[in-house]
């Protein structure tokens, strides 16, 4: 009798149905916010693929009738601001080369004071480290001016490395926070233990510390080139219009006032300038999240 | 030139405001397994991170081997440490753990392979010379934290809480080891812990400590049978020493119905005392059944409860108003409400004055 009870009676993982109330509420509700913020990025997919004759027929949504890549090539090379005609181009190459120095250097001298500020402290390192928080709360519009002098001073205003500079500097907080709360992480033994070994300031660093940082080294180099690729405010403000980052060019595209305005090259224009920090989203999310789960859990 | 391995002179390490250790001093002789004891607090990791040179002392002196380090660096003390955590550089492997420390000091390729092969025949971790720590267990980790230690060569073992990391078995299995291996290399061994099982087992001496300070230093039977003071006696056997509150008056300690002659008491500064004091007697010192006849004095006691433990059977009961545990012989028939004989001998009792808590 028994034997049949069992058999009979529930066995094993409960069945799961696809359908339950939980599942429609919590797919209904990603699917429509997914769609919320899909839909303006297919719209401009779809316009920039669009010939401007087919953009004044209104319908934003339709597939394009005839694709063209043309406003793309326009966009990239013979889009004008200004003088010159060369399109973003221009704009892309200054931000490659305004970002890669920006990121190494910040990133480094914020990895290296995190590092000391977790396991070297030294007299008044915490005071250090509090007013270099401070920093983060402070708008940079109230900063403009007065780092336009001390660049004008030291010769760098409207140069790359003036901007480099800046950037640099403005990035110092959050990446410094970052780094050293994840360091204070690192068990204060293995700190111990290498210093017993002989291992001096640099050898810890490059033989103990670094290794066991890649998350988020990953976190602070995608915090900074997603904000200096982006960056506008300074760009605009410390460099000479040849100089100019790709941001500050796109501006200048889309809201040039002169003659017709082309939607399709706008868009296309937009999509390429979005395009570098979308494909660092892209290929270390995943890396992303585990080094901002690590840096925030202990403070 | 001198026999003391480890000198320590007038140490003070303050945090602030905070006085971890006062004024402490402490000679470690050459070969010794010395054992820092305490509970947790009592300042005894920080005095070995203060030998050791990860922590600067706020003042006095601390000399290795005859030369003064008070100033020097870790690396450069002669010591090697083995931390509770092991501490093992996580992405290095066995062997890039026990070179890394000779790798920079910049000995030649061929010695640091001579080494680290020594140090894993000595610690049977040859087979694991090319794993990473996270592949090993607890024990080979801890094992790989001693090799480190032992590949630099020094003068001096630092060991903190080495063995609490692990589980019971492993503990006592690697606690057996460490004292081979200190009979083996025959080095000076400072460790840490706060297990006086460990401390008891593995020490030439235990220093007990307290607040900062060294509340006695000598070899573990001495401590076990004549505990200076109340802390000591307290902190040192588990269970833990009985005590009873009463006077001394005549060669006679008395407390409620209880007298005790003590007239053969071997004191400790001499002379008899007259006054209060308290009588310290361990469970285990505690006779009953056919040991009665060879006390020196008896009292009736009626048991409250009883642990039987296998071994031993634990008994619980009062004795003149003060809790009193004794051990009994594993297969005696004991239950709750027993009236017991118990007694004890002079030798084996300690008194101590209430008020400076200091043996008499």
């Amino acid at each position: 009798m028994t034997d049949t009870a069992t058999l009979t009676g529930p066995t094993g993982p409960r069945p799961k149905k696809a359908l339950s109330p939980r599942n429609i509420m919590l797919y209904g509700t990603l699917i429509v916010v997914s769609l919320y913020y899909l839909l303006p990025l297919y719209v401009m997919i779809v316009t920039s693929l669009k010939g401007m004759p087919e953009i004044r027929l209104g319908n934003i949504f339709s597939p394009p009738v005839e694709v063209t890549f043309q406003p793309w090539v326009k966009a990239w090379a013979e889009a004008c601001t200004g003088i010159n005609c060369d399109g973003l181009s221009r704009g892309f190459w200054n931000s490659v080369r305004i970002l890669i120095p920006s990121v190494l250097v910040s990133v480094s001298i914020a990895s290296i004071t995190g590092y000391v500020l977790s396991m070297w402290r030294f007299k008044g390192s915490e005071i250090f480290f509090a007013i270099l928080l401070l920093g983060a709360f402070i708008p940079y519009q109230v900063l403009l001016y007065p780092v336009v002098i001390v660049l004008r001073e030291l010769g760098l205003y409207g140069s790359l490395t003036g901007l480099v500079v800046v950037h640099t500097i403005f990035g110092m907080p959050i990446n410094v926070l970052l780094f050293r709360n994840y360091f204070v992480t690192l068990p204060e033994e293995l700190f111990k233990a290498a210093r017993v070994d002989g291992a001096g300031f640099w050898r810890i660093f490059v033989f103990i510390i670094l290794p066991m940082s890649l998350p988020i080294f990953v976190v602070s180099m995608i915090i900074q080139v997603t904000g200096i690729w982006n960056d506008f405010l300074f760009g605009v403000v410390y460099t000479r219009p040849e100089n100019y980052p790709m941001t500050v060019q796109l501006n200048n595209i889309v809201n040039s006032v002169q003659g017709v305005q082309e939607y399709n090259v706008n868009m296309a224009a937009t999509l390429l300038t979005g395009l570098v920090p979308l494909t660092v989203y892209f290929f270390s999310g995943k890396l992303f999240v585990r080094g901002i789960a690590a840096g925030a859990v202990k403070g | 030139m001198t026999k003391n391995s480890v000198e320590i002179r007038n140490l003070d390490l303050s945090f602030g405001a905070v006085k971890v250790l006062q004024n402490l001093d402490l000679d470690i002789h050459d070969g010794e397994f010395l054992v820092l004891l305490g509970s947790s607090g009592c300042g005894k990791s920080t005095l070995l991170n203060c030998i050791a040179g990860l922590l600067e002392v706020t003042g006095g002196q601390i000399f290795i081997k005859g030369h003064n380090v008070t100033w020097k660096e870790p690396n450069e003390r002669g010591i090697g440490m083995v931390f509770q955590s092991y501490a093992l550089y996580p992405q290095m492997t066995v062997r890039g753990n026990l070179s890394f420390g000779l790798k920079n000091a910049r000995m030649p390729k061929p010695e640091i392979e001579e080494r680290v092969k020594r140090a894993s025949e000595i610690l049977q971790i040859e087979p694991l010379l090319d794993r990473k720590p996270g592949a090993l267990s607890g024990g080979q980790r801890q094992r790989v934290a001693i090799g480190r230690a032992l590949v630099r060569d020094v003068d001096v073992f630092l060991f903190d809480e080495p063995l609490s990391n692990l589980d019971a078995k492993l503990r006592a299995d690697l606690r057996v080891e460490l004292k081979r291996l200190h009979e083996q290399l025959d080095n000076t061994m400072i460790y840490v812990t706060h297990d006086q099982v460990e401390a008891m087992t593995l020490a030439d001496r235990i220093a007990i400590m307290k607040d900062g300070k060294i509340m006695q230093l000598d070899s573990p039977a001495e401590i076990y049978n004549r505990p200076r003071n109340l802390y000591v006696a307290g902190f040192i056997g588990s269970p833990a020493m009985n005590f009873i509150e009463g006077n001394i008056a005549g060669n006679t300690f008395t407390s409620g119905d209880l007298s005790v002659p003590v007239g053969d008491y071997d004191y400790m500064s001499g002379g008899a005392h007259d006054g209060a004091a308290i009588l310290g007697v361990r469970p285990e010192h505690v006779l009953t059944d056919d040991m009665l006849p060879s006390a020196d004095m008896t009292a009736k006691v009626k048991a409250d409860l009883v642990e039987p433990m296998g071994a031993d059977t634990l008994v619980w009961t009062t004795l003149e108003g003060h809790p009193f545990r004794f051990r009994m012989d594993g297969q005696a028939h004991v239950k709750s409400g027993d009236e017991i004989t118990i007694g004890f001998n002079l030798a084996r009792i300690s008194l101590f004055d209430p008020k400076t808590e200091d043996r008499l």
